[in-house]
């Protein structure tokens, strides 16, 4: 069997995940405070109507029942109504999609541009100020507010300087290069340092490791070494932490696209918590995390690509 | 290789000056919290709109907010909070995350199966968004943002723990410990506990920075601390409005924050580089 | 004479540490003539490592150069700058390391890291500098030079990866070789395929080596010529027959003295002995189960057979070693009969009694009869307790003694290691590895067992320490009545003191016999190969 054969096998080890995954927001919903059925259908619904939506979502039978409901539900792409938006959380949430997206490319792009940079920055002038400047950034940037770090840039960037829009998302994807400049850099901003911090301990760890050496008396200069072994080698560890970083990245969209006033996923779950909107919440902590299950799957493939060794 | 030896024969290293800043740091903000309240001279709650978005100045040093709330008496009494927040916030994960760790990591098998797939299962939810989830269902307050934070991070020290374990348990001490007869209980909380717990330790301090500030991010979209206490995420929410025209709202509890972050995390690096694990 | 092709004169270097500057070389010199295998041997510590580094300037960023000169081409290395020090480095010198699998970049193929010293020096193309490649691997008397070109390290035997380092190293033809424990990462008869090459290219080439070596066999095998060092300085240098011969100075024939192969061999004795462990048709597989993705695929559980089919057997007092390569198995043997791996099939029989199948307190019984001594002294003891701590743990559970006299109890057993008590307060990495070796050996006594079984305990060990520790288990056989299985890689120490021994490769049993015989007469050829293979030190 080849290297690439898990390309198959892997979604199939997806599935408990998966299955957990429902699990968990099923539990959500039951966990709800008051009649999910009348809230939804408001306080002048008659018993009638309630019996009949309590029926259609298997709510009147026994818990792992109503489990089954759900699945076939979820599978059908029906995730119940939302309160607050008079519509199927489905279309709330496809609605909604584009901006949370376009989001998270651009604040993943400049993380690992920044990642990179400070990182090898400071990979390569270990021990001196340059190093010690990034280390205090990172230690410093970890504990920046996202919502806070928002709000300063739009107050000296936008209101001040008027460099920036304040907020909101436009219609055609290249003005959102510069509508979203400022959220995706706060998002950037907020991950930037765990990831900096891992990729330099690597490239530290594999500056001192023994193919270093056996390069440095075979005569390479020090860039080739650095550029062709120690990167290649320290990549595989920080590229196997995006699938976490995504799912930090998603959780920075629910402030920043508050912050910012962005029209994408994360405003409308703080929304809908705001309103006890249960469907929507439950429907978008369901979307976000297949998100994040893809994601890691898409690492584990890039994984394999680049690790002769790795056999999964 | 002699290196190393030496190193390890030579003991005495001093702390490191990270270490002692961010403990510095986090003492002061203790102090404040403790004894501050007790000195101002200002309420932090009751509102007088007479004395509404007065800048920094002799009466109100760091200004007032629109209700004519005296801003640093409101950071003070809110150190309290976001320090709670900071303790509590971690103690519930290190414990449980702990305990998972060692049990799955030292028994394996079907126990490490089954935790392992909870754990897949809960990282796969991106961490901020869950807490929302749940903090949303159990009703927006401090009790279900300990409560939820639990139920979801107590992934991380789990993961540390249990890698560590995994390896420690295969070391030959433990195996020896083994053969003389000791027990399951003993092997775990003397042989594998003290030697795991290291990398957990650091990262309480890195999970102290993460809590603070995913506490007030929660207080700020209305999710956490409930207005009007003075939660700085929960003050930086009210002064977003002004900020136009009154930022010393929104700037100065965020620089609160920043700190008491800061300091914790030059904790978590200084101890990180006393006793070579990561941050 | 000639002139020296490469000269160290007085070269001190000392390392920056947390506790000040440490010496690691003082005043040390000596000289390489053209064509010849110049040996450095000395144990951990010694300083060998770090002059041989010294003369490529690949010492740690900590390490600073106190004085000296290394004279090479009539240049001093010391004050090359770091573009004429490419020049050389990997050009006119090359060096191979002790760990291949490290020394080499696993996500490059063996190929590209041959290659690369050709493109880095030469400015070769691609397609030229892997056509040499291939070439060079074939010297290397790698089979498949044309497939193997495309290989990843990890998909190489250990002696094929220091195949391609040579390779890779001696890839622009450089007139001189630096090699770094080349062969202490290896099994014995690779060993002695890697020397072969070794020699082969000297002869070829006219190459000139340094072969750096804690092994005495090998240096006497390999070199015209060797240094002696100990501490960070030279203490002598010479022909190598003048050196083993007519050793000078005090720690030199300590050196010798401490050289198992010379040691006098373990005598067969006659006595009948009532039999304490009968092990018969022990299998021990190890699955590698895939669990639910497995079933769910229907992949095949993979299978590895640790241990097939062994059978043995030892009496009261007796002392049997257990001899194997890496995978043979022989350590899996010992964790069979202590009940820490899986035994598949057959039976292991304690004092008349299986020990598969024991109730909680026949485990106990057990436990106290049977203990082990580990490999490697820093991973055997509790880094987070104290000397006093870790022997008074199996005290306690075993309720040996009064808790009032485990004191005095732990005492005596230090006292039986030879350990002076004011190490009690101290934690493991306080400690050096001998003396952390003698804990461990101290642990087990504590239980006054009547079966040891020492897996690999001198291996990680300097050879004047190993001489000490195999001393000690000598002594405590003799005066305790102990029954010992000794595990062991290393011929030479099996055949000074065990009286039996049983070979073992890839798991199963290859020959089992008195040991006397079987070193003099081995049936097996795989036993032959391995007799062979043992470096030699012709004494007269």
């Amino acid at each position: 069997m080849g290297r690439y054969a898990f390309v198959l096998r892997r979604p199939l080890q997806l599935v408990p995940v998966l299955i957990g995954i429902s699990l968990v927001t099923f539990l959500l919903s039951q966990a709800m405070p008051g009649d999910p059925i009348r809230v939804m259908l408001g306080p002048k619904a008659s018993e009638e109507a309630i019996a009949f939506v309590r029926a259609r979502y298997g709510l009147d039978q026994p818990i792992l029942v109503q489990y089954g409901y759900y699945l076939i539900n979820v599978l059908r792409g029906d995730f119940g109504q939302s309160l607050a938006f008079r519509s199927p959380v489905l279309d709330v949430i496809l609605e909604r999609l584009a901006p949370t997206i376009y989001l998270l490319v651009y604040g993943l792009v400049l993380t690992l541009l920044f990642t990179v940079a400070l990182a090898v920055a400071a990979a390569r002038r270990q021990g001196r100020w340059v190093d010690q400047l990034v280390r205090f950034v990172c230690i410093a940037g970890l504990g920046l507010p996202s919502f806070w770090l928002g709000l300063m840039l739009i107050m000296f960037l936008s209101l001040k300087l008027k460099l920036f829009p304040v907020s909101g998302f436009a219609a055609a994807p290249i003005d959102n290069l510069w509508q979203l400049f400022l959220p995706a850099l706060t998002i950037a901003i907020a991950v930037t340092p765990t990831l900096t911090r891992n990729l330099r301990a690597t490239l530290v760890s594999q500056l001192a490791s023994d193919y270093v050496v056996a390069g440095r008396s075979k005569g390479l200069p020090e860039r080739w070494i650095f550029y062709r072994h120690v990167f290649p080698n320290s990549l595989l560890p920080t590229i196997s932490l995006l699938g976490i970083v995504v799912s930090f990245l998603i959780g920075g969209t629910v402030v920043v696209e508050t912050v910012f006033n962005v029209p994408g996923l994360g405003q409308l779950m703080v929304r809908a918590v705001l309103k006890r909107d249960y469907f929507t919440v439950q429907g978008i902590t369901l979307f976000f995390s297949i998100g994040v299950v893809l994601t890691t799957f898409l690492v584990d493939l890039v994984s394999v690509a680049l690790d002769p060794r790795v056999k999964l | 290789m002699s290196a190393a030896q030496t190193e390890a024969a030579g003991g005495t290293s001093r702390w490191p000056a990270s270490l002692l800043a961010g403990v510095a740091i986090v003492l002061a903000w203790l102090l404040v919290a403790g004894l501050g309240p007790s000195f101002s001279p200002h309420d932090p709650i009751a509102v007088d709109l007479a004395n509404a978005l007065v800048p920094p100045g002799s009466d109100h040093v760091l200004g007032t907010d629109s209700f004519g709330r005296d801003i640093l008496t409101r950071i003070v009494h809110g150190a309290r909070i976001d320090l709670m927040m900071a303790f509590f916030g971690v103690v519930g994960p290190f414990l449980l995350g702990t305990m998972v760790g060692l049990v799955a990591g030292n028994f394996g098998g079907v126990a490490d199966a089954v935790l392992m797939r909870i754990l897949d299962v809960t990282v796969s939810f991106p961490y901020f968004v869950l807490v929302i989830a749940i903090v949303a269902v159990l009703e927006p307050g401090l009790t279900s943002y300990f409560v939820s934070l639990t139920l979801v991070n107590w992934v991380s020290y789990a993961r540390l723990v249990r890698s560590e374990v995994l390896v420690l348990r295969e070391a030959d001490f433990v195996l020896a410990a083994r053969l003389i007869g000791v027990g399951e209980v003993r092997v775990m909380s003397h042989h594998l506990l003290p030697n795991a717990i290291t990398p957990a330790v650091v990262f309480v301090f890195t999970d102290a920075v993460l809590t603070i500030v995913l506490g007030s991010s929660l207080g700020f979209l209305g999710l956490g601390v409930q207005p009007p206490a003075a939660e700085w995420g929960v003050m930086i929410a009210e002064g977003q409005l002004y900020l136009a025209t009154a930022w010393w709202i929104c700037v100065f509890p965020g620089l609160a924050i920043a700190t008491l972050a800061f300091g914790f995390s030059l904790i978590a690096d200084g101890l990180a580089k006393q006793l070579h694990t990561a941050p | 004479m000639t002139a020296p092709i490469l000269s160290v004169e007085d070269l001190a270097v000392t390392f920056a540490t947390a506790a000040g500057p440490v010496a690691a070389l003082q005043g040390v010199s000596f000289a390489l003539q053209p064509g010849e295998v110049l040996g450095i041997v000395g144990e951990s510590g010694s300083g060998k490592t770090v002059a041989c580094r010294s003369v490529m300037r690949l010492l740690a960023a900590n390490a600073q150069v106190r004085s000296g000169r290394i004279l090479f081409e009539g240049r001093d290395m010391l004050a090359l700058d770091e573009a004429d020090l490419a020049r050389i480095r990997g050009d006119r010198i090359a060096m191979i390391f002790q760990n291949p699998s490290t020394h080499l970049d696993p996500l490059m193929t063996a190929g590209g890291q041959v290659a690369e010293a050709l493109r880095a020096h030469r400015g070769m193309g691609a397609r030229e500098a892997r056509r040499q490649a291939i070439d060079l691997l074939a010297e290397m008397r790698i089979p498949e030079p044309e497939r193997r070109v495309d290989s990843y390290p990890h998909q190489l035997s250990g002696g094929m990866r220091q195949r391609v380092m040579i390779a890779a190293a001696l890839a622009c033809r450089p007139g001189v070789l630096l090699a770094d424990e080349p062969t202490t990462a290896l099994d014995v008869t690779v060993q002695a395929q890697i020397l072969g090459l070794l020699k082969g290219l000297r002869a070829e080439h006219g190459l000139s080596i340094i072969l750096v070596s804690h092994d005495l066999g090998v240096i006497a095998q390999m070199c015209d010529r060797v240094v002696v060092m100990k501490d960070g300085k030279v203490v002598e240098t010479g022909p190598i027959a003048d050196i083993i011969h007519r050793p000078r100075m005090d720690y030199t024939r300590q050196l010798i003295a401490s050289q198992p192969a010379l040691m006098l061999p373990a005598m067969p004795s006659n006595r009948v002995r009532e039999p304490i462990l009968a092990v018969r048709n022990l299998s021990v597989h190890y699955a590698s189960s895939r669990g639910l993705s497995g079933l769910l695929t229907g992949q095949a559980r993979h299978v590895v057979r640790a241990v097939d089919d062994v059978g043995f057997s030892l009496g009261q007092g007796e002392t049997l070693g257990i001899v194997g390569e890496s995978g043979s198995g022989k350590s899996t043997i010992a964790r069979a009969i202590v009940g820490l791996a899986p035994v598949h099939a057959g039976e292991i029989d304690f004092a008349g009694r299986s020990v598969r199948r024991q109730d909680a307190a026949a485990r106990l019984r057990f436990q106290r009869s049977v203990q082990m001594v580990f490999q490697d002294p820093f991973t055997s003891l509790n880094p987070s307790f104290t000397i006093a701590r870790t022997l008074a743990e199996p005290l306690r559970r075993h309720r040996l003694c009064a808790p009032a006299d485990i004191a005095a109890r732990i005492a005596e057993l230090m006292a039986k290691v030879e350990l002076p008590d004011d190490l009690l307060s101290r934690r493991p990495s306080q400690l050096s590895g001998g003396q952390r070796q003698r804990v461990g050996i101290a642990r087990a006594l504590a239980v006054e067992p009547r079966l040891i079984i020492a897996d690999e305990v001198t291996s990680a060990l300097d050879v004047t320490i190993q001489a000490q520790i195999l001393g000690l288990f000598k002594k405590l056989r003799d005066s305790m009545g102990l029954t010992i299985v000794l595990i062991s890689h290393d011929l030479a120490v099996v055949r000074h003191l065990c009286e039996r021994v049983v070979v073992m490769r890839h798991g199963r049993l290859v020959e089992h016999g008195v040991t006397a015989e079987v070193f003099a007469a081995p049936r097996d050829p795989y036993t032959q190969e391995l007799l062979a293979a043992i470096p030699r030190i012709a004494i007269a």
